[in-house]
């Protein structure tokens, strides 16, 4: 590849400042929330339009160059981190919602624009955009799909991929496809590409256009918090609300270790002296919320919690969530870094897994908060580490691994919702069978003959392939799959 | 420098926070991007002649901190860092000519009014000059209110609640004297007695928040002398401008060290800004024949964000009778005025402005009231440009207003 070319053409499709080459402006973009990862890019471009990214994926295809697209750079994973001599596709400028219809329910809207604002703009029409991740003040609806991402509420209404009805996508050769409808009504005919699209984590393109679907405002909320002396219990309590008929609309539990950080970040007055706090909140209807609660409180008086609390109002409401959405984070108050994991166990087994999570970071020597989304199984142990330690890092990735086993053995599985990403990949051999990556990456080199969509991420093997891969798949070569 | 970068764990929480990520979506323009940059060049991987034109573009409106729930202490990081670079840089000459304008004549009021006056002389030439000059002047208002001499002493009116110092500030009684007229007859008719020690100047915020540390202590030395020659106790130290108030909270930080510590921080700690004290000693009941307002209130960065002021300036509005408190649905961005930024960046800050305009239209109010001089200019002028001649005034002009 003749490299000064290259740039040219990038330059000419997005002219001046648009594209960045010189060290300062890359470095920023080196990482994304998952700082133990980094590399720098070749060049970071930042187009205005859909057709500009259709070019540059054009671009880079014929050179062979691999591209990431990135948001706001909130992944969890390293999703989002750019690919040793690679482009990085800034879609932040792509923020239009170009589409509302309050009838239908429905909006069009560009990848780069950030979560929460949909909900603010259909506010007037007293709808919202139901999947909430923890960062949607500021994560982009395009990573959203690209990550499958959750949030605390979707224990009741599902992930991204229950809301998205249509996609514009380009290709990684440059092709431009369409995969859905816009209405409710053109869902179900045909395979399912929307599913397959949604969470394959920018290997099989860029999407351009979403087309998602919104939810009536609940008409109340009610926010019931309840402190429990150990872990564990709060675990049980989980199981015992399902288990009562009732499915709120979040379930959320935080260690003593998660409410310390959250406590001194929003000073939201959590339940004192908590081993660990239940966050469960009904909505919908006033009446049927009502009866929900008198429910809800006989549940959670029989399951040993010593206090509980309500929202008062919805300041209170909007503060307990803020500790709540904010306590990774807040962790950075407590330790200089840390790692975050996202493994999934079944409901049964929280208990169990909280306990045996707790006894391995104890033969490990190391503190780990957990904070996570009980009602389906979504743990986020954090593991507190200093990075300036000499092989601190690499400890704390060996526990993390070990968590990841508990998870997989209990029945569960990697990643609830932050997506496998760089930092997971090598675990994947662990979760599924050689056929089974097999088949994913007969997929994967259909869609992408030169592998040079976000490549290195999500599927194991090696190191990311610094400009292209052609023959056999590193994995091949180790002896670890076979296409036989 | 290094606990605040170290806590910072890249989440990007403050991105949605951040006036200049919003306008520009780049990293390198918002909160994380800036601390990375900042690490390098004390890490001394990257040049800081490189990193500066992005460290210079941040508007210091602490819009990040509430954001940041893992705690970064920007405001300090950035203050220390810049007050680094800054004695080790060199910079073009156009830049140095308007630093030093800013330097030598907005925290001297007699200074400050000369220079206002020949800058409309200067507008006879503005055609020719450069844009950064020209941005200047466009900021020097048509005509300067006569100057307003205050006592040293203005009584309680009828039973005495307490009894403040008042700092009158320096750019705010040349463009302004009516907002210091405002807020003694406030507190005055609040029952507090005001002492205006005479001694006093510019409390060196405006020099500390670009980076000019050793001019900035000269002043603050000045006011502690000043304050500390006061006979009797006073209650607070009573500011009515956002970005004294928050620059006067860091006295301590700013005189860390040095043999003045203790009393810097004595002196921050009795800093008020007149709407939390007033708030806090409650008001006296205001005269129920009030016209019917309705009033949108613009959140000043260095008040909501730097010294997290919201709740006490709505309060006091809410008191009055039939007014109608209006929200900005803006997210509290900056509106691009911060400090002397619209003379450094008018490109951004302009945009900036713009929105905040919109930000106030859309609120359908009749008026606009907000806690610091520094956006009225910036507020008012955008919102000329669109045609809406909106009154902007102080919060205590209006409620000194309200007690007439």
């Amino acid at each position: 590849m003749n490299t000064e070319s290259f740039y040219q053409q990038l330059q000419e499709i997005c002219p001046g400042r648009r594209t960045l080459t010189r060290d300062v402006d890359l470095l920023p973009y080196e990482s994304d929330a998952l700082v133990a990862f980094s590399t720098k890019p070749a060049a970071v471009v930042l187009p205005e339009s859909a057709e500009e990214v259709v070019a540059i994926v054009k671009v880079c295809y014929a050179a062979g160059v691999p591209f990431v697209a990135r948001g706001s750079g909130t992944s969890l994973s390293g999703g989002s981190m750019p690919i040793k001599d690679g482009v990085v596709i800034a879609l932040n400028r792509l923020n239009a919602i170009k589409h509302i219809d309050p009838e239908q329910r429905t909006a069009v809207v560009e990848p780069g624009v950030v979560n929460l604002h949909i909900s603010n703009a259909v506010k007037q029409y007293g709808l919202y955009y139901a999947p909430d991740p923890s960062s949607q003040s500021i994560c982009t609806i395009g990573g959203n799909v690209a990550f499958n991402s959750g949030g605390a509420h979707c224990l009741k209404y599902g992930m991204t991929s229950n809301h998205v009805l249509g996609l514009k996508v380009v290709l990684p050769d440059g092709e431009i496809v369409e995969f859905g409808s816009e209405s409710l009504e053109g869902m179900g005919v045909g395979p399912d590409l929307i599913g397959l699209f949604v969470g394959s984590e920018g290997l099989f393109g860029i999407a351009l256009e979403i087309t998602v679907r919104l939810l009536p405002i609940p008409e109340q909320y009610k926010t019931v918090l309840a402190g429990y002396d150990t872990l564990e219990k709060a675990g049980d309590a989980v199981s015992a609300v399902v288990a009562s008929g009732l499915l709120p609309g979040a379930m959320e539990i935080m260690d003593r270790l998660a409410l310390k950080a959250a406590e001194a970040a929003v000073k939201t007055g959590y339940p004192e002296g908590a081993a660990a706090v239940l966050i469960v909140e009904l909505e919908g209807e006033s009446q049927q919320v009502e009866r929900e609660f008198e429910h809800l409180v006989n549940v959670i008086e029989g399951s040993g919690a010593f206090e509980i609390q309500v929202a008062q109002n919805e300041a209170h409401r909007a503060k307990i969530w803020k500790g709540r959405k904010g306590a990774f984070s807040s962790v950075g108050r407590l330790s200089p870094d840390y790692i975050v994991q996202d493994g999934v166990v079944p409901r049964s087994q929280l208990g169990k897994a909280l306990a045996e999570i707790e006894k391995v970071s104890n033969s490990y020597g190391l503190q780990v908060a957990n904070v996570f989304h009980a009602g389906d199984g979504n743990l986020h142990p954090l593991i507190l580490y200093n990075g300036r330690e000499q092989g601190a890092l690499e400890h704390a990735e060996a526990l993390a691994g070990e968590i990841l086993a508990i998870c997989i053995k209990l029945g569960g599985t990697l990643t609830g919702e932050h997506g496998i990403g760089i930092e997971k990949r090598d675990y994947m051999p662990q979760l599924f069978s050689e056929t089974d990556l097999d088949a994913m990456y007969a997929i994967r080199n259909r869609i992408d003959d030169k592998g040079i969509a976000n490549p290195g991420k999500k599927l194991p093997g090696g190191e990311a392939p610094a400009l292209k891969m052609h023959g056999m798949h590193p994995l091949e070569k180790a002896g670890i799959i076979s296409r036989e | 420098m290094t606990g605040a970068i170290e806590s910072c764990v890249h989440c990007g929480f403050c991105l949605a926070a951040c006036p200049t990520y919003s306008v520009l979506g780049e990293e390198m323009d918002s909160p994380r991007g800036r601390i990375y940059l900042m690490k390098n060049v004390l890490e001394g991987t990257l040049e800081a002649e490189q990193a500066q034109p992005y460290i210079d573009r941040c508007l210091g409106c602490m819009g990040c901190v509430p954001a940041c729930p893992s705690g970064v202490a920007y405001g300090d990081l950035l203050t220390s860092y810049r007050a680094k670079i800054e004695s080790e840089r060199s910079r073009p000459l156009l830049d140095s000519v308007t630093r030093r304008m800013i330097i030598e004549t907005l925290p001297y009021p007699s200074r400050f009014r000369a220079a206002a006056k020949m800058g409309k002389l200067g507008k006879l030439v503005q055609g020719v000059l450069p844009d950064q000059l020209s941005g200047m002047l466009n900021l020097v208002p048509e005509r300067l209110p006569p100057p307003v001499n205050l006592p040293n002493l203005i009584p309680a009116q009828g039973e005495k609640r307490a009894r403040v110092a008042f700092l009158t500030g320096c750019v705010q009684t040349v463009l302004a004297p009516n907002i210091n007229q405002a807020t003694v007859a406030l507190l005055s008719a609040n029952g507090v007695e005001v002492v205006i020690p005479d001694s006093q100047g510019c409390c060196g915020s405006i020099l500390s928040h670009i980076g000019e540390e050793g001019r900035a202590k000269t002043l603050a030395r000045n006011n502690l002398n000043a304050f500390a020659q006061i006979d009797g106790e006073i209650d607070a130290i009573i500011t009515n401008a956002a970005g004294c108030g928050s620059g006067m909270h860091e006295y301590g930080l700013l005189f860390k060290g040095d043999p003045e510590e203790t009393a810097a921080e004595a002196f921050a700690h009795k800093v008020k800004d007149i709407t939390v004290f007033l708030d806090e000693l409650g008001l006296v009941p205001l005269p129920k024949n009030q016209p019917e307002r309705r009033v949108a209130y613009h959140d000043a960065c260095h008040l909501a964000h730097a010294q997290g002021v919201t709740d006490p300036p709505r309060n006091l509005l809410n008191a009055v009778p039939n007014l109608t408190l209006l929200e900005l649905n803006d997210g509290g961005l900056c509106c691009g005025s911060a400090g002397t930024y619209n003379l450094e960046q008018p490109e951004i800050a302009a945009q900036l402005g713009e929105r905040k305009a919109q930000a106030i239209v859309d609120t359908g109010a009749e008026m606009v009231v907000m806690g610091n001089i520094g956006c009225f200019t910036q507020v008012e002028t955008h919102l000329a440009k669109m045609g809406k001649q909106l009154p902007v005034m102080h919060t205590v002009e209006l409620l000194a207003q309200a007690y007439r």
